[in-house]
């Protein structure tokens, strides 16, 4: 059962990004996208392709595609408010035990210390503010620059024996 | 109400029971019309009783989490009854961890809530 260990989260006032771990990528995406609705879609497609084509378990892409769906739709909504003259920055590479990611928006960036906790019981009912709390709790390591408009995410592959756990326990409140 | 696009219903004599056609409810737009659907079943069709059948669904993102709380919202002040069902591990896994568990009453699965209800 994941849990939200705020231990795993880098400061979102660290002045370094998480750096590359040094090892062989199998595969590397370096594109930008257009800030217009839906057009993340085939660059979150061809990741999680790749993925799957490395074998990474089932559990590990859900998790992988909701990152993906949270980091990316949130860049082009929220940091660039989808204005369609600014662009959105994707680096993604990959190998069989690692998923390393890094989002860059051209918008004026936020604090994410500043996200009320979607958990409480008076924010439990808000409509929003869940995909930060999505994207730290299926991510190793999630870190912002310092203006907030860049994000960079970092996954190891889970292990085949916690998979299994993963695929035959029924997840406790 | 016109045809609905992202949502089949089903009727139980007072009990409405809702599958999805989208097994990925991501797309704004289709989060969107799923969100009037639901609305339009409680505030137009007066259903009183409600089963989400969570069961074609592999994928959700949190748009999709929160159109699902103003449904929620909705079911409180028609004085309905929402109950969810059939949700896979991974997908109940979200609702866990937003503890989106404590505001939705979700039971294994559809013959349950019918029982229930």
């Amino acid at each position: 059962m994941l849990r939200f260990d705020p231990d795993r989260c880098f400061s979102p006032y660290a002045e370094a990004l998480i750096g590359m771990p040094d090892q062989a990528w199998t595969w590397t995406l370096d594109t930008t996208l257009v800030s217009r609705r839906g057009a993340h879609v085939p660059c979150m497609t061809d990741i999680l392709a790749q993925l799957s084509k490395l074998g990474w378990p089932q559990h590990d892409l859900f998790g992988i595609e909701l990152t993906l769906e949270e980091t990316l739709s949130n860049a082009i909504r929220h940091g660039n408010k989808f204005d369609e003259s600014k662009q959105v920055f994707v680096l993604c590479k990959v190998s069989p035990e690692q998923f390393w990611l890094q989002i860059r928006d051209e918008g004026e960036g936020f604090i994410p210390d500043q996200v009320p906790d979607c958990t409480t019981d008076e924010n439990l009912e808000a409509c929003g503010g869940r995909g930060l709390f999505l994207i730290r709790t299926y991510m190793n390591r999630v870190a912002y620059n310092d203006t907030g408009n860049c994000v960079t995410l970092e996954k190891t592959r889970t292990p085949a024996e916690a998979d299994n756990l993963n695929q035959h326990d029924t997840p406790a409140e | 109400m016109s045809t609905p696009q992202r949502i089949n219903t089903v009727e139980f004599g007072e009990i409405t029971v809702v599958t999805f056609n989208d097994s990925k409810i991501l797309n704004e737009q289709e989060i969107q019309e799923l969100g009037q659907e639901l609305y339009d079943l409680v505030e137009k069709d007066g259903r009183k009783k409600i089963i989400l059948n969570f069961g074609a669904v592999e994928f959700l993102s949190s748009a999709a989490l929160g159109k699902l709380i103003g449904f929620e919202k909705r079911i409180k002040l028609n004085s309905a009854e929402l109950m969810l069902t059939n949700i896979r591990p991974e997908i109940y896994e979200v609702f866990a961890i937003t503890k989106l568990t404590k505001l939705f009453e979700i039971k294994d699965d559809e013959a349950d809530a019918l029982a229930l209800m």
